[in-house]
């Protein structure tokens, strides 16, 4: 049987991650989790991005270049987030945003 | 070239004083710094006051002497303008005694000496500036630099509940100079019938006389109010018992002695100057204001027992006399609001610094827990009864001819009402009395209170140096009132105008 | 001697001053006291040839055509208010000023003299002479004062001195209260005299005396219809004038101030509340005289206040136990026998008879009452206390005052041929020939002070022996006697000194005056009775008064408290005027006017506060907030489209 991927069938999912991935970064409270929402929200992004170049402008790599770029973005501020994460959490041997109140006001 | 004009020294002598004060190692340095920059600013005003009498005993009759005009802000047509008159001129000769006394007042400033003096001569700086600036902008600018420096002197080095002073000085002139900025703009929209050739400067404004009468009507209380509330007006007073209480001793000595003229000087310079068609429909409401801020102040302070809090309604009284006697318009009674600032300026430094010094002695300022003090320290007691005898108005002394001026002039007004109001302020004498002599009397006289206060010092030779040059400065107003009349008699042209 | 080095008398006591003060704790206390008496020495000798000089001297236009003149001998422009407004300190000699230039300096010179011996080993010598200087100053530059402003510069000058004065005991309470409600009333009333000399200029444009006494009728009319709450402009200034002259006077009911003040050492009550400060009032009235004259509303208020207030003060001193309370109602009473000498007189009855007599009771008092005070100091100094019960049968120990005392009291009493009697005797001709009813009020007082200055004279002399232990009462020495010697052969003479001659209200040379037997007689009668009704009662010890005074107790214990002035004022300054106006000004300050500018503060703190969580800085919330705002922009921009 001839299964014809339609554009909806990306789009579905990728937003469904970027809900998911809103959905978390909203109401988690561990950093870490907060993190990974993020991480659903530009992969989200980055579905999307391939998905509308590859419908819209075949002939064209843009998307595909953009996407790229955000993935390599993303991957450093990862690694940053994440280095400040272990450092608030040897500082403070927390990593509950609730608690992190120490530099407001 | 502009530092060919001896005014801009006013300003470079606290700006030098600054950059020398960040230089300095320890506290003899510091120390050094600020005393040769107070002589150089006493003596620089001292020679001011000589070439101002020798120019206009030369026959130059002009308004302003000494001016300097350069072009700072073109598109707004701001400009660096400077010029003195004779009231200018006695005020900054005030300030300079009061600085040079407040450095001596303070020479054992504890902690952080260096920073206290750096924030002390940016006030100055601020003070002079406004005296000498003849342009709108510039001296609300200046006005500004003396305000600020005013919250981290009584926030950091004050006593008492000194963040709530603090803040309340500081957010209370703000507040004030918010309703000042508002006029200074209007009045800046209104200053010229050629809407492509407005000015800042203030005798320009005066010679076009173009502000719409309409506009007065808006205008005159905005300024008015906004300098007001520094020259401690009724209502807007209560920042300066507060203030005065908690701030360290030379600061109570400059914002008293200095400051508060600002806001004398401001009301006439600019509320009364500009718009002497408002000045004379609505005086009678600022009238009533200031005539209770006298009777009121003074009632007050009958019944305080902190020695700051007296002597901070005390000023309000006094402060009130001199906006009272501005508001009255006539020749006599603006000569005597002018030598008021002068008298109420060093015998409320004087009341100041002795306070600070008698409270450094004893660590308390309740003149119910004291008493005896002319047995324990003499000269110091002597000091308190001379400013006293100021403040309550001894002839021989500046408070005498400073209100017999007020009231003489103010008597003379032609309309009933403004006399009747001139002997409701006459009752302040009696009231000053009361309370000046409940504080003398519980204070020096009578039976030592507290047996630690029989080992106390009597005044060290800088302390003996600070109020020497006050009483100086008091004693001579006291007894060569006409020199100064003499000085600033030619700057009250204008009210002859305004007056009938 | 040439009348324009007056001034002298001003400048002398003024470098004095500032000698003493600058430099006096540094010097030795004997030194520093011979160079107040010294100093003093010479201005009474300047003072004394320049007023022999005005009087009998021809060659300075001092009489024209008969009259003396008003010389203007000094004058030095001090301040300028306006054109016509101008502060001049001046010398101006007339009549009543070179007779008050030789009061005052005599008795300044005698109290200073004095004060060598009686303040011998006080603390704070020298301080006393700078202040005595002070005072001596103050009161020479208000009697010379040629315009009004200057008299009021003085005025306060010598009000200071005498608060300074009065607190000399600075460490006793009672003379630091003292010394403060001194001042404080007499500056209540020196308010009125400011308000006066207010109305006064400004309807006349002058503040000087010559013009202002030369044209009184120009003064008066210069208000023209001027009136305000019913009574004519002038009416006022005068009245509020008087006002300021009862303060310094001590008139009823601004008379609480001179007893209290007795708290000062004593040589100073005789030179300041009892011959000089008190009876500036009366010069003030009498500078002003030919102003008054023509407010006949005016000389009513001061006639009826002082007759009140001599009769008040002489029934109070009927009862009082402290010698100097006693003495000093006996001054409220002499003085407002001047005032209303002052108040009866004017130029149609009797040559102006009333005027001329308050300025010569005003000399010979001067006299008398500061020989009395000084003869109370010698007692006190040597029996150590100020109570009558203290003392008796002090004849015995101290002749010499006891005579000079005996001359005090019997010239104060009027008896011929002390000086007194003269003097009353021209008040009594005067006052009767303005109304019996005053006439006879005032013999009757003079009866009363017949009564208790010998009841005051027996109590310390003669009455009992009591037992001084080992410290026996002893005579003063030199310093002090030599003055009580002097001051009483001047209270047995004064009287013969042809008065009017030099003094009337004419200013003429020619004064015709003579001893009305009539009056004389019956007024020497009443003292007489007076005298002994008090030998009666109090020369031996016995227990009469007290009887009395058990028989009548609300009006004794009523007298005795002064009538109860003290309390009501304490009352209204303190009930009223601290707790019902002072207290809730300052209540109404801290809560209402400061309550306000915390509020405001307050206001705006709580307004950001609520707005704060806005700015949490939690980026959950954020984000939240974010997306809700960016669906909702969504939604309506679609709906917009569709």
């Amino acid at each position: 049987m001839k299964f014809d991927l339609t554009i909806l069938m990306y789009i579905i999912p990728s937003v469904i991650m970027f809900c998911c991935g809103v959905y978390g970064f909203i109401t988690r409270k561990n950093m870490i989790a907060i993190l990974i929402s993020l991480e659903l929200m530009l992969n989200a992004v980055d579905i999307n991005f391939v998905v509308f170049n590859r419908y819209l402008f075949p002939g064209q790599m843009e998307g595909m270049m953009f996407s790229l770029f955000a993935i390599a973005i993303a991957a450093g501020e990862t690694a940053l987030a994440i280095a400040i994460v272990i450092n608030v959490y040897r500082v403070v041997k927390n990593v509950d945003i609730r608690e992190l109140t120490k530099m407001k006001f | 070239m502009i530092f060919s004009n001896i005014l801009i020294y006013f300003v470079v002598i606290p700006i030098l004083v600054l950059g020398c004060l960040f230089a300095t190692k320890n506290i003899k340095q510091v120390r050094t710094v600020v005393v040769i920059g107070a002589s150089a600013l006493m003596v620089l005003a001292l020679y001011l006051v000589y070439s101002f009498l020798q120019q206009r005993g030369a026959g130059n009759a002009s308004e302003m002497l000494f001016r300097y005009d350069a072009v700072w802000f073109k598109p707004l047509n701001i400009h660096f303008a400077l010029g003195v008159d004779g009231i200018s001129v006695v005020l900054i000769l005030l300030s300079a005694f009061i600085v040079f006394g407040g450095v001596f007042a303070s020479w054992r400033m504890d902690p952080l000496p260096k920073e206290f003096f750096l924030w002390f001569f940016l006030l100055s700086t601020g003070v002079f500036g406004f005296f000498i600036s003849i342009d709108m902008f510039t001296m609300v600018m200046f006005y500004e630099v003396a305000l600020i420096p005013m919250y981290l002197l009584i926030g950091v080095w004050g006593s008492g509940n000194k963040r709530y002073a603090a803040m309340k000085l500081t957010l209370m002139l703000m507040g004030g100079s918010a309703f000042l900025m508002l006029g200074v703009i209007g009045i800046y929209f209104h200053s010229s019938a050629d809407p492509n050739n407005l000015t800042m400067n203030i005798l320009t404004i005066a010679q076009n006389n173009a502000i719409p009468h309409s506009w007065q009507y808006f205008l005159f209380p905005m300024t008015f109010v906004g300098f007001g509330v520094l020259g401690a007006m009724f209502p807007f007073h209560t920042w300066s018992p507060d203030g005065h209480a908690a701030a360290p001793t030379a600061v109570s000595m400059l914002h008293a002695g200095v400051l508060m003229k600002l806001g004398g000087y401001g009301c006439f310079r600019i509320a009364i100057f500009l718009m002497p068609f408002a000045a004379q429909q609505l005086n009678w409401i600022f009238l009533i204001l200031t005539g209770i801020s006298v009777v009121y102040g003074a009632l007050s302070a009958c019944v305080q027992t902190d020695l700051k809090y007296i002597n901070a309604y005390s000023s309000v009284s006094h402060c009130g006399m001199v906006l009272f006697a501005l508001l009255m318009l006539t020749n006599t009674a603006v000569t005597g609001a002018v030598l008021q600032m002068l008298s109420h300026g060093l015998m409320t430094a004087l009341f100041f610094a002795l306070i600070g010094m008698i409270y450094g002695r004893t660590h308390t300022r309740d003149i119910r827990k004291m008493g005896g003090m002319m047995n324990i320290m003499p000269y110091l007691s002597v000091c308190f009864v001379i400013a006293g005898l100021a403040s309550l108005g001894l002839p021989g002394l500046s408070g005498f001819v400073a209100e017999m001026n007020i009231f003489v002039g103010s008597f003379m007004h032609p309309d009933l009402f403004h006399r009747i109001l001139t002997i409701v302020g006459t009752t302040s004498i009696v009231i000053t009395a009361v309370y000046i002599l409940r504080m003398v009397g519980k204070l020096l006289l009578g039976q030592v209170q507290d047996k630690h206060h029989l080992t106390l010092t009597d005044a060290n030779w800088y302390e003996r140096l600070s109020t020497l040059t006050l009483i100086v400065g008091i004693v001579t107003i006291g007894f060569f009132p006409s020199f100064f009349v003499e000085i600033i008699k030619n700057s009250l042209s204008f009210v002859k105008a305004l007056v009938m | 001697m040439n009348l324009n080095y007056t001034i002298a008398v001003l400048i002398l006591p003024f470098l004095t001053f500032v000698f003493l003060g600058l430099v006096g704790v540094k010097m030795k206390k004997k030194a520093a006291g011979i160079v107040g008496v010294c100093s003093m020495g010479v201005t009474a000798f300047i003072a004394f040839a320049a007023a022999f000089t005005y009087f009998f001297g021809t060659d300075q236009g001092q009489v024209i055509d008969g009259v003396r003149q008003q010389l203007q001998v000094f004058d030095y422009t001090w301040m300028q208010f306006t054109k016509n407004l101008v502060i001049k300190i001046g010398v101006l000699l007339d009549p009543i000023s070179a007779m008050m230039l030789i009061v005052i300096t005599t008795v300044s010179f005698m109290v200073h003299l004095y004060s060598l011996g009686y303040m011998d080993g006080e603390k704070g010598f020298q301080r006393y002479y700078a202040f005595l200087s002070l005072f001596t100053l103050a009161m020479l530059g208000l009697v010379v004062a040629s315009n009004i402003f200057q008299m009021y510069i003085f005025w306060e000058l010598v009000g200071i001195s005498s608060y300074l004065l009065i607190g000399f005991y600075y460490t006793t309470p009672a003379a630091v209260a003292a010394a403060k409600k001194a001042f404080i009333v007499t500056r209540f009333a020196d308010l009125g005299f400011l308000i006066g000399i207010l109305i006064l200029s400004y309807y006349t444009q002058t503040f000087d005396f010559i013009t202002l006494t030369s044209n009184p009728g120009a003064v008066i009319s210069s208000a023209g219809g001027a009136t305000f709450l019913g009574c004519s402009a002038m009416a006022w200034a005068m009245t509020l004038i008087f006002i300021g002259g009862a303060g310094k006077s001590a008139m009823f009911p601004l008379h609480i101030w001179l007893p209290d003040a007795m708290e000062g050492p004593t040589p100073v009550s005789a030179l300041i509340h009892a011959a000089t400060m008190v009876v500036a009032g009366v010069y003030l009235v009498a500078r002003l005289f030919p102003i008054y004259c023509l407010e006949q509303g005016t000389m009513t208020i001061i006639t009826v206040i002082g007759a009140f207030t001599a009769f008040y003060a002489a029934a109070v001193a009927c009862t009082q136990s402290d010698i100097k309370r006693v003495l000093a109602f006996s001054t409220i009473s002499q003085i407002a026998f001047m005032m209303t000498s002052l108040g009866v007189a004017s130029q149609m009855l009797d040559n102006g008879v009333g005027y001329m007599a308050s300025m010569f009771h005003l000399f010979t008092h001067a006299m008398f009452k500061s020989l009395l005070f000084l003869c109370a100091g010698a007692i006190i100094h040597s029996v150590h206390s100020n109570e009558m019960t203290a003392m008796g049968g002090l004849r015995k120990y101290m002749p010499i005052c006891n005579w000079a005392f005996l001359f005090g009291c019997l010239a104060i009493s009027g008896i011929p041929p002390f000086s007194g009697f003269f003097s009353k005797d021209e008040i009594l001709v005067a006052a009767y020939a303005k109304s019996p009813l005053w006439g006879i009020w005032l013999a009757v007082v003079a009866g009363m002070t017949a009564f208790y200055m010998f009841r005051l004279y027996y109590k310390i002399f003669w009455w009992n022996n009591p037992d001084y232990g080992d410290h026996k009462p002893h005579e003063a020495p030199w310093t002090m006697t030599l003055p009580l010697i002097i001051l009483g052969l001047l209270a047995l003479c004064a009287g013969m000194i042809p008065f009017g001659k030099y003094v009337n209200l004419a200013r003429t040379v020619e004064y015709e005056s003579g001893i009305n037997w009539m009056v004389a007689g019956s007024s020497v009668l009443i003292a007489l009775i007076g005298i002994g009704l008090a030998t009666k009662l109090y020369l031996k010890e016995n227990p009469k008064p007290d009887r009395m005074a058990e028989k009548t107790p609300g009006l004794w214990t009523a007298a005795y408290r002064r009538f109860y002035m003290d309390e009501f004022y304490q009352y209204i300054t303190h009930h009223v005027i601290f707790a019902h106006v002072s207290t809730p000004i300052a209540w109404f300050d801290r809560h209402i006017i400061d309550g306000t500018m915390n509020m405001l503060a307050r206001v705006t703190h709580s307004t950001s506060y609520s707005i704060r969580r806005f700015q949490s800085g939690n980026i959950q919330s954020y984000v939240w907030i974010y997306l809700i705002g960016a669906l909702a922009l969504a939604t309506i921009v679609m709906l917009c489209v569709i």
